[in-house]
């Protein structure tokens, strides 16, 4: 017996809340009000070309694309000693990694917004030292710094799950046939944790590319990304149009890259921890 | 000494990890409102924080709004993955696509055609518009905790309490349920938690007098540093690290039965 139309009332749901929505971010984006009244057009998309907001897309890549690789490589030697057989009690160490995750976002933002300060920690320290103070924030440092330090937790855990998994007695075989550490790391263990590299990268660049909180907070009223830009035509000046047309080409963008990303990962049978 | 540089280095990033937060959390003691200098020890952020009207009416709706619309998208969600494993193959696909994209795209997007739907919707942004996007947001990921948990289950149970006279409901209670029932708990523990922590898409969704802890912090900070904003910080992270430490606690009893057995 078929239970199917038990369904329908999420599917009323799903129509009204998810589809509706995003039709008229497509209707928004691609249409413009004349006299006569609503046509079709690609005004909106053809203003993203103007210099200054493809300045924008450029320096939101730009940064979430630095961001993600400092994270990287950051990131990884810690997964790796994480998931060395040095710590017998690597679990305390692993919920360590994963509480700060859990902390209020906005708070480990603004935790970064209380050190950077003129009159903060570290520029008292440094006139401590008898150094002159410094503009630690609002720039573009300050917002990849956020950034890493948002963003770090979700690239050592997914490399993590897949370092623990690789079989021991591949390394070890290497490691008989004469290979030394590196040729093991190079020919080994980096192949072979590729799939949790792939899932941390992109649990690093996508929220980075999208976000309007670090940017604002960290990088000042002058630090425009495409996050923020599309914040303030929403709620500022309520140019929903030329807003649908950004968040169309963001969405696009993203599904683009998740959809190469998962494939890459189902063909490597990678899993990440979450 | 490679063991040395190891240690030395976690060392490094865990304290790149935590510095911020527990300087944070000591500077909530300080009797100065500037972070520059130790004034000596004070709570009176602390009574600050439980005066502050605005905080504390965003505190009661941040649960508020969690604990609703975790039950009521569990409900959805639930009912609405037992009608989708069941569906064809292509109702199936297209439903299930569908419930993907607010998991996939940003935040941003779902926040702010959420914002276009309510306004064209003649809605008052406020406590309604913030509760029906929360359960929105929540749903998939409910749908998607016990989906994979129906897939394991043998159908020929439920099939076999119908033949033994069980009306639907009851085999439903009777062998469905328990059958999904990790996946059930763990698409709450979802869906409050991310509800819990939500900030963007909360922020384009609500209206004047109704606003979540995030918003709160997102509107004081951009103003600059408070105080009572690090007052609650730590309240908060002595509350995470105390829940965090319950839930490790029992998942390790619980295996620890398993391995018994």
């Amino acid at each position: 017996m078929k239970k199917t139309w038990i369904a329908y009332p999420y599917v009323v749901w799903m129509i009204l809340f998810i589809v509706v929505p995003l039709m008229l971010i497509v209707f928004y984006g691609a249409a413009k009000t004349t006299p006569e009244g609503i046509e079709f057009s690609l005004e909106h998309f053809q203003r993203f070309f103007e210099p200054l907001y493809i300045m924008v897309l450029i320096r939101s890549l730009y940064l979430a694309l630095i961001s993600t690789i400092v994270c990287l490589l950051l990131g990884y030697p810690v997964s790796m000693i994480l998931a060395s057989r040095e710590y017998r009690d690597k679990r305390i160490l692993i919920f360590l990694m994963v509480i700060p995750m859990w902390m209020n976002f906005l708070l480990r933002t603004y935790a970064w917004l209380t050190l950077l300060e003129k009159n903060g920690i570290i520029n008292t320290f440094i006139s401590f030292l008898g150094l002159p103070k410094m503009d630690l924030l609002y720039n573009q440092w300050a917002v990849v710094l956020g950034m890493v330090y948002n963003f770090l937790p979700f690239m050592v855990l997914p490399i993590y799950s897949v370092l623990i998994k690789i079989d021991r007695s591949v390394i070890e075989a290497a490691e008989d046939l004469g290979a030394n550490s590196g040729t093991v790391f190079r020919k080994i263990i980096f192949p072979l944790s590729l799939p949790g590299v792939v899932s941390g990268i992109t649990m690093v660049f996508m929220p980075a590319v999208t976000t309007f909180v670090i940017s604002r907070l960290l990088g000042g009223g002058q630090f425009l990304l495409i996050g923020n830009l599309i914040e303030e035509l929403f709620l500022k000046s309520g140019e929903w149009g030329f807003g649908s047309a950004l968040s169309i080409i963001m969405m696009i963008l993203i599904l683009f890259s998740m959809a190469i990303m998962s494939k890459y990962e189902k063909e490597n049978e990678g899993g990440g921890l979450l | 000494m490679m063991r040395h540089i190891k240690r030395f280095y976690i060392g490094i990033i865990f304290f790149f990890l935590y510095a911020p937060i527990l300087i944070l959390m000591i500077f909530s003691f300080n009797n100065s409102r500037y972070m520059s200098r130790w004034d000596g020890f004070s709570l009176k952020w602390y009574a600050d924080l439980f005066s502050d009207r605005d905080i504390l009416s965003a505190l009661y709706y941040t649960v508020l709004i969690a604990i609703l619309s975790t039950i009521i998208a569990t409900v959805i969600g639930l009912v609405a993955a037992v009608g989708i494993h069941d569906m064809n193959k292509l109702g199936k696909g297209i439903v299930i696509n569908i419930s993907y994209l607010p998991v996939l795209n940003p935040d941003i997007v779902t926040g702010i055609s959420l914002m276009m739907l309510f306004v064209l919707m003649n809605m008052e942004p406020g406590f309604l518009t913030l509760l029906l996007a929360h359960i929105t947001f929540n749903i998939p990921y409910v749908i998607f905790s016990i989906l994979p948990k129906l897939k394991q289950m043998n159908k020929h149970l439920y099939e076999a309490a119908l033949d033994l006279g069980a009306t639907p409901f009851y085999a439903f209670r009777k062998i469905i349920l328990p059958e999904i029932m990790p996946g059930v708990v763990t698409g709450m523990i979802l869906a409050f938690t991310l509800s819990i922590d939500d900030f963007v898409i909360s922020y384009f969704t609500t209206g004047a007098g109704v606003s979540n802890l995030s918003i709160i912090i997102y509107s004081m900070a951009r103003v600059g540093i408070k105080p009572t904003i690090n007052a609650l910080s730590t309240l908060l992270f002595v509350s995470v690290l105390l829940l965090l430490l319950i839930v490790n606690k029992r998942t390790t009893n619980n295996t620890g039965k398993e391995n018994v057995l």
